[in-house]
């Protein structure tokens, strides 16, 4: 775990991602190009959905990602609790707005294909809800890190807020199976054969998949190198100040 | 080139819409922002080099 740690010293870290980044925004172009243009181009209309099956490579990968992002903030906000790395409390509040622009683009096309196939752009359905309460949080985890002026203050109180949202991710996930009511179906993707979308769906939508994890992973590691700058410059300042 | 999306056409184009504006505009923030503060940085610590 040593090998792990070394990337908790900032300059290693800027230098190591901007080593891997050019690498990672092509391979993220390819397989989001890749996967939506299949999806959407090469793939049938679905016997029941019709064309709107089309709208599940943005949506399912969205949900999936605005989920995922706010666990990954909860894994860097616990090891700044326990370890204090500046590095991992900046890679939460980097991935925060990537998070927040996910769980935009899930409620949206949620709403856009729902309209035509429940009809109705909402519900007070448990995922739905469990999901608005997320992006709440969103907002409130940003909003908090701009209201702080001393950052290891503001790195301690979006930790604990991180951990009182975790709540609403893992509900965003499991609402369903929590409570067997609503208009939001279950997984998508699923090991079980019967639930599991069909093969000819399934495929383009992992490629999708594949491109949205890389597109976080990428927009993260370039906005963490951002803060890190930017704790950087104010630093530099504060100094020049007391010069 | 565009397949038939028969009477859902409307959302499934706006759905693609929304989102690649949203992935858009956070990439684009993303790199401007990344550029901005990079420029930001270089230009302090040249001013300290220079000032020693």
């Amino acid at each position: 775990m040593a090998s792990l740690w070394q990337y908790a010293n900032p300059q290693k870290f800027v230098q190591t991602t901007g080593a891997v980044l050019p690498a990672l925004a092509v391979l993220t172009a390819l397989a989001l190009i890749a996967g939506l243009v299949w999806g959407f181009f090469f793939t049938p209309d679905d016997f029941r959905q019709g064309s709107t099956v089309k709208i599940i490579y943005l949506h399912v990968p969205a949900a999936l990602m605005a989920i995922n992002a706010w666990l990954m903030m909860l894994v860097a906000s616990l090891i700044w609790l326990v370890r204090r790395h500046h590095v991992s409390a900046l890679a939460a509040r980097a991935a925060a707005p990537v998070g927040l622009t996910m769980t935009v683009i899930a409620l949206l096309t949620g709403a856009i294909w729902g309209q035509p196939m429940w009809g109705t752009w909402w519900a007070w359905d448990p995922r739905l809800t469990s999901f608005l309460i997320l992006g709440l949080f969103y907002l409130g985890y940003i909003a908090l890190w701009a209201a702080i002026e001393d950052p290891d203050a503001a790195a301690d109180l979006t930790a604990v807020l991180c951990m009182v949202g975790s709540v609403f991710a893992v509900l965003s996930r499991y609402a369903v199976n929590f409570w067997n009511q609503g208009l939001h179906q279950g997984a998508s993707l699923s090991m079980d054969a019967e639930e599991n979308v069909a093969d000819v769906f399934y495929f383009p939508l992992l490629v999708c998949i594949a491109g949205f994890v890389l597109l976080f992973v990428t927009l993260v590691l370039l906005r963490t190198r951002t803060e890190i700058r930017a704790r950087r410059i104010k630093a530099l300042l504060a100094r020049e100040r007391m010069a | 080139m565009i397949p038939d999306l028969g009477k859902y056409a409307g959302a499934v184009m706006g759905a693609y819409a929304v989102s690649i504006v949203l992935l858009v505009l956070l990439v684009a923030v993303s790199m401007w922002r990344g550029a901005r503060v990079r420029r930001q940085l270089d230009e302090i610590e040249a001013r300290r080099a220079r000032n020693g």
